[in-house]
């Protein structure tokens, strides 16, 4: 089986640590990993503020980079939701509509496709979940608070395998964080509010390490926490599944 | 073209193809008694409710809760001595000093605390909302689980003017502070009247 | 122009009332979260639900000419109005053939929407709103920031003063339910002396032809049953088939509402009291194009329940009257752009697409998947800026090209190595209150470069 690593473009300019522990933990988990060299962006930025149109190269150049591979596996949840609803082509849809089956995103991969029961990690630190909208709502990764249903985590289910790792809970689960893509400038004031709200939830609970399966939030919190002077961390879920002393 | 062809024209012209209407077969757990929902439900609305043998008794209770000098009107079953009989004759304006009204509904629904009232049932339309205090007599039998089984009681019965009375009436405009008692009555007290 | 962004900037210049707002409508979205756990078919009530308007939306016009002939049956007068002015024009007529100079009116949206009151003030008749909420914000010259609470902006120090201008309450007096008392007595005035009281409708029944208004206070009920002409509007899309289908609705609307079980009061109008008049105006004003519109026809299955606004995270610290439009929220969002895309083309980009409106309509419209078509079909049609498209275009150009991603990537992290002032200033929106993420000497792929393929 040979698992494509889809790495979001912020994550490769910005994160790199985020993509390198992923293909490092996918790795110890023994898949075999492709990073088709290739790759850029998604194209959601362009088709969430409307422009989906200008987002067809990008299909196409995503499409050119993973056709073929059994598993598309990417660190973020937010792009994983863009492919899977959005993904056409309008020379070969077969292809595309494989694509968007077979992508996952890195923690429900990790459950669904890998099903592991333990990993080799240990992280000493008390943590927190962020979780990302398109990542809760869009792929379902966890139970969703305002419907009357079940509770389960994926990522959480992850985290506590991890040894030493003390999870805390927040007072409001999943509220969003406010980075919305382009909405974290077009509306200023209010994303910012909202990612205040949301660090100090985290705060509150004297978390150590917020964490989360979504970059482009926690890059938002960040901007945030780091603005506040605050010492809590950020730190992209691969980063801790993959941590060991 | 009037606007009513206008508009049904266009409505017809743009509404999808038809689609079969859904059953409703909700399944509902009846893992309560339902007098004792009903009354638990009531207090958490702001009404208060009991059980009671009689009329007598609850003209008791009703003696010691209200001045004797105090306008009360009841609709049903006549409390004389105690409670004016609704009459046609009276102008609904000239309710706004009632200080108590008694009306009997047909039945209550344990989910919300609800109660299904007539307009052959209230005298005037305006009597259960203009009153400062209302009572309402339910026969104790006469409970159902939910909303769903109050419209099969309700079924294709006629009437004019019909409502679903839950609590006092209330408002929480004032930063979501409760506050029974806004436009109707201040309180709700229900009765289920065990069958003689 | 107004727009969502700037005013919401300015409601966020007070930040302890921001906190305050948020925290009172969260408190609201915690009490339907309570209520729906009563209820452990919920879910399976909003599919039902939903399913039920599908049936209603598939089947409108036949339903509206059922209900019209029912409620005509049943001795009702029933008007047409197919856009706001001529809505506004038919109640003006019904209430200056009875020489009627003032009346009451209890909460209807629909009105807000058709801009009735100041018509009506205009044309030299006085109108009271009898909801608490409508006539604090009526007294304060204000539209209604929330469909269900329409003062949920107001503090009740602010509300306390507003009352003893308007009403005389003692200065001071803050206590919600003194001044809830000191309302009720100034609007039963009101009531005792109106003609005519408007109501909104929140169900029609097809085969019955009797309509179902809730409230909470009893003023649609002490305004309607004390008059002598009593006017209901509704949008065309409040129509259900049967009186069982209300079963369903009831359990949902103020569950999801306010978390209440149900409302005070869910009055089922079928025929007029003796010697009384009963008119209804049934309005399309666009819903017919919204009904064409394929996206976009589920937004008429709305119940007008406010659930998304209050678990809506922008609506919670933007404020109602930051969507400068009747209905705001989530729902007024995908609502408004039929109505007229240029005024609202900023409403469907006022949203992070989190998707908390979808999961708890009770109706289990796609809201924020309307929000996101809407904007694809703003831009379609050019309401957006010049500086968004040229924007666009370039960032497009640089991501789907990947000489020119990488270029633009090593550019970037070298500004914010080596120029950081470059990324660092006011100009940049992202940094006004964010600071930027480290800058890494390389990135993932050249990192891969190095240590995989070049290792092997």
């Amino acid at each position: 089986m040979i698992a494509g690593l889809f790495v979001p473009c912020y994550i490769d300019q910005f994160y790199p640590e985020v993509a390198i522990n992923t293909l490092q933990l996918l790795e110890k988990l023994g898949c075999q990993v492709k990073f088709p060299m290739n790759q850029t962006c998604c194209g959601q930025p362009m088709a969430n503020s409307g422009f989906a149109h200008l987002a067809k190269k990008c299909d196409d150049l995503f499409i050119e980079n993973f056709a073929g591979l059994d598993y598309i596996v990417c660190p973020s949840g937010s792009c994983t939701l863009h492919i899977k609803e959005h993904l056409h082509s309008k020379t070969d849809e077969a292809t595309a509509t494989n694509l968007r089956k077979v992508v996952y995103e890195l923690t429900e991969f990790l459950t669904d496709v890998l099903k592991i029961g333990h990993l080799p990690a240990e992280f000493n630190h008390k943590v927190s979940l962020h979780q990302s909208c398109h990542g809760l709502r869009g792929l379902m990764l966890s139970q969703m608070s305002e419907l009357m249903a079940s509770p389960f985590s994926k990522p959480t289910q992850l985290l506590k395998m991890v040894k030493g790792i003390e999870l805390v809970d927040l007072d409001r689960p999943d509220e969003c964080c406010g980075f919305g893509g382009t909405f974290c400038v077009t509306e200023e004031a209010v994303s910012v509010k909202m990612g205040k709200d949301r660090v100090m939830d985290h705060l509150h609970h004297h978390t150590e390490v917020i964490t989360g399966v979504d970059m482009s939030c926690l890059m938002h919190m960040e901007g945030i926490l780091k603005r506040m002077k605050s010492p809590v961390k950020v730190k992209h879920i691969a980063e801790i599944l993959n941590h060991q002393y | 073209m009037s606007s009513r062809d206008k508009i049904l024209s266009a409505v017809k012209s743009n509404q999808p193809s038809r689609v079969p209407i859904a059953e409703i077969n909700i399944t509902v757990a009846d893992d309560e008694d339902l007098k004792s929902k009903y009354l638990r439900i009531l207090e958490s609305i702001g009404g208060k409710g009991q059980i009671v043998d009689s009329c007598d008794e609850i003209q008791k209770i009703l003696s010691a809760d209200f001045d004797p000098s105090s306008r009360k009107i009841a609709v049903g079953r006549s409390w004389p001595g105690f409670a004016e009989s609704f009459s046609a004759a009276i102008d609904p304006h000239q309710l706004e000093n009632v200080e108590v009204a008694i009306i009997e509904a047909h039945f209550a629904v344990a989910e919300n605390a609800a109660v299904w009232v007539t307009e052959d049932r209230m005298g005037f339309r305006a009597l259960p909302f203009i009153c400062q205090h209302l009572v309402v007599i339910i026969p104790e039998q006469h409970i159902v689980a939910t909303m769903h089984d109050a419209y099969q009681f309700i079924g294709h019965r006629e009437y004019n003017f019909a409502t679903f009375i839950a609590g006092p009436s209330k408002t929480a405009d004032i930063e979501q502070s409760l506050v029974l008692g806004a436009h109707g009555p201040i309180s709700m007290r229900a009765f289920l009247l065990r069958q003689e | 122009m107004v727009n969502h962004a700037d005013l919401s900037e300015k409601f966020n210049v007070d930040e302890p009332r921001v906190n305050w707002h948020d925290e009172t409508l969260w408190w609201v979205r915690q009490k339907r979260d309570r209520a729906a756990k009563q209820i452990p078919e919920w879910e399976e009530l909003r599919s039902v639900a939903s399913s039920i308007k599908d049936n209603v939306l598939s089947n409108l016009s036949e339903y509206l000419a059922e209900f019209e002939k029912n409620a005509k049956q049943n001795g009702v007068h029933v008007h047409w109005a197919a856009d706001a002015d001529e809505h506004n024009q038919i109640v003006l007529e019904i209430i200056q053939s009875h020489g009627i100079k003032s009346i009451v009116k209890s909460k209807s949206m629909l009105t807000e929407e058709c801009h009735l009151n100041p018509f009506l003030i205009k044309n030299n008749i006085e109108v009271v709103d009898t909801d608490l909420g409508e006539r604090i914000v009526q007294l304060a010259e204000e539209p209604p920031s929330h469909i269900v609470l329409p003062c949920i902006h107001w503090k009740k120090e602010e509300i306390g003063d507003l009352f003893h201008k308007h009403l005389g309450t003692p200065a001071g007096n803050a206590d919600p339910i003194f001044l809830t008392r000191a309302a009720r007595a100034h609007l039963r005035k009101y009531f005792l002396s109106a003609k005519l009281a408007m109501t909104g409708v929140n169900f029609a029944i097809a085969s019955t032809g009797e309509f179902v208004v809730c409230t909470n206070e009893g003023n649609a009920d002490m305004g309607a049953h004390l008059a002598d002409v009593h006017i209901a509007c509704m949008g065309l899309e409040k129509i259900i088939p049967e009186r069982k289908h209300l079963g369903v609705f009831l359990r949902l609307l103020a569950r999801s509402a306010t978390g209440q079980p149900i409302t005070s009061y869910s009055s089922h109008f079928r025929k007029p009291a003796e010697g009384q008049e009963m008119h209804i105006v049934i309005v399309d004003n666009g819903r017919s194009r919204q009904l064409g519109r394929l996206d976009f026809r589920n937004s008429l299955k709305c119940i007008r329940c406010a659930a998304c606004f209050n678990t809506c995270p922008v609506y919670r610290r933007s404020g109602g009257h930051s969507y400068h439009t009747a209905i705001a929220g989530p729902i007024g969002s995908i609502l408004a752009p039929n109505l007229d895309m240029r005024n609202y083309a900023d409403l469907p980009f006022a949203s992070t697409l989190c998707g908390s409106c979808s999961n708890v309509c009770p109706v289990k419209i796609d809201i924020h998947q309307q929000l996101y078509k809407w904007r694809q079909v703003l831009v379609e049609e050019g309401y957006v800026t010049k500086e968004k498209s040229v924007a666009m275009k370039t960032m497009s150009s640089v991501l789907s090209n990947p000489s020119k991603y990488r270029l633009a990537g090593r550019l970037g992290r070298w500004i914010l190595r080596n120029a950081p002032f470059l990324a660092k200033n006011r100009w940049n929106l992202w940094f006004k209150h964010r600071e930027m993420p480290e800058a890494p000497k390389n990135s993932f792929r050249e990192w891969y470069l190095e240590n995989k393929v070049n290792k092997k």
